[in-house]
């Protein structure tokens, strides 16, 4: 990756509705248990917390929504699971550290070699 | 080593590498080409407190920092071996802070090597996987000026530069 390489509006746009998940304690929470108990019903995840279940119901889509989670019937219940690639994406985005960095090498380059002209 | 514990980064730079060292090691000179500005000089073992400063190389970088001016952010340097390598830990944009002191941090290596006239530099930041996949995606969320920043930033300087 060159110093001046930087992500795509593209990528950025595609990512947006994820940050968006995420930028909430209670979805993030929700993330969390899905991660490591999933899949899990409604009932069960509003279980030992302060939330109703349409408060539950309401995170879920706005989850479901960008593509974090998505549910299946099983039996008389909707259990919820974790889309492990779209989180894949977020991970993916450490790039951007990368990309950061290649820029703060730019200045730098620009910084040390100023002096010579 | 896992892909998403580790960035690295590796450059030329068209400068000697006693000049390079400076710019990397003496932490006024570091804070106008990153952006900050330091409470104390880069010594091994020094917990230093750092404060968004908009970097005097780059006039559309520093437009871009303005907004964020004064925001602090703690530098842990671990490492200072003249004229080849220092290392800090920090908190990767976003996470710790106030509410979460005990998240781990990752560790930033700069290492020179003399490349003729020139100076190979490579830039490593570790230790990703040891922070929680919660916080993680916190970290691209904070909105106290940490990734939120960060990414608008990139956003920002991508639209800007079409």
């Amino acid at each position: 990756m060159s110093p001046q390489s930087r992500p795509s509006p593209a990528t950025l746009a595609g990512v947006a509705p994820v940050f968006t998940a995420l930028g909430d304690e209670t979805r993030l929470h929700l993330v969390s248990r899905l991660c490591q108990e999933g899949p899990l019903s409604i009932t069960r995840l509003a279980e030992g917390t302060a939330l109703t279940r349409q408060a539950v119901t309401k995170h879920l889509r706005v989850l479901g929504d960008a593509g974090l989670a998505s549910s299946r019937r099983h039996g008389r219940e909707q259990q919820w699971h974790i889309e492990a690639r779209r989180l894949a994406e977020v991970r993916r985005l450490l790039a951007l550290v990368s990309a950061q960095w290649g820029d703060a090498l730019g200045r730098l380059a620009t910084f040390v070699e100023r002096d010579r002209q | 080593m896992s892909t998403t514990d580790t960035i690295r980064k590796t450059v030329r730079l068209e400068a000697p590498l006693a000049r390079v060292w400076d710019a990397i090691s003496d932490s006024r000179q570091f804070g106008a080409w990153f952006g900050a500005e330091f409470d104390g000089p880069f010594t091994a073992g020094t917990t230093l407190t750092a404060r968004i400063r908009p970097t005097t190389v780059d006039p559309e970088v520093a437009r871009l920092q303005e907004p964020h001016a004064g925001h602090a952010f703690e530098v842990q340097v671990t490492q200072v071996e003249p004229p080849q390598r220092l290392a800090f830990r920090w908190h990767p944009h976003g996470t710790g802070g106030p509410d979460h002191p005990d998240d781990p941090t990752t560790l930033v290596e700069f290492e020179l090597e003399a490349d003729g006239d020139a100076t190979r530099i490579t830039i490593t930041e570790s230790g990703f996987d040891r922070i929680a996949l919660e916080r993680r995606a916190q970290a691209f969320t904070a909105n106290d000026g940490g990734w939120t920043h960060q990414l608008r930033l990139v956003a920002r300087y991508v639209t800007g530069a079409r």
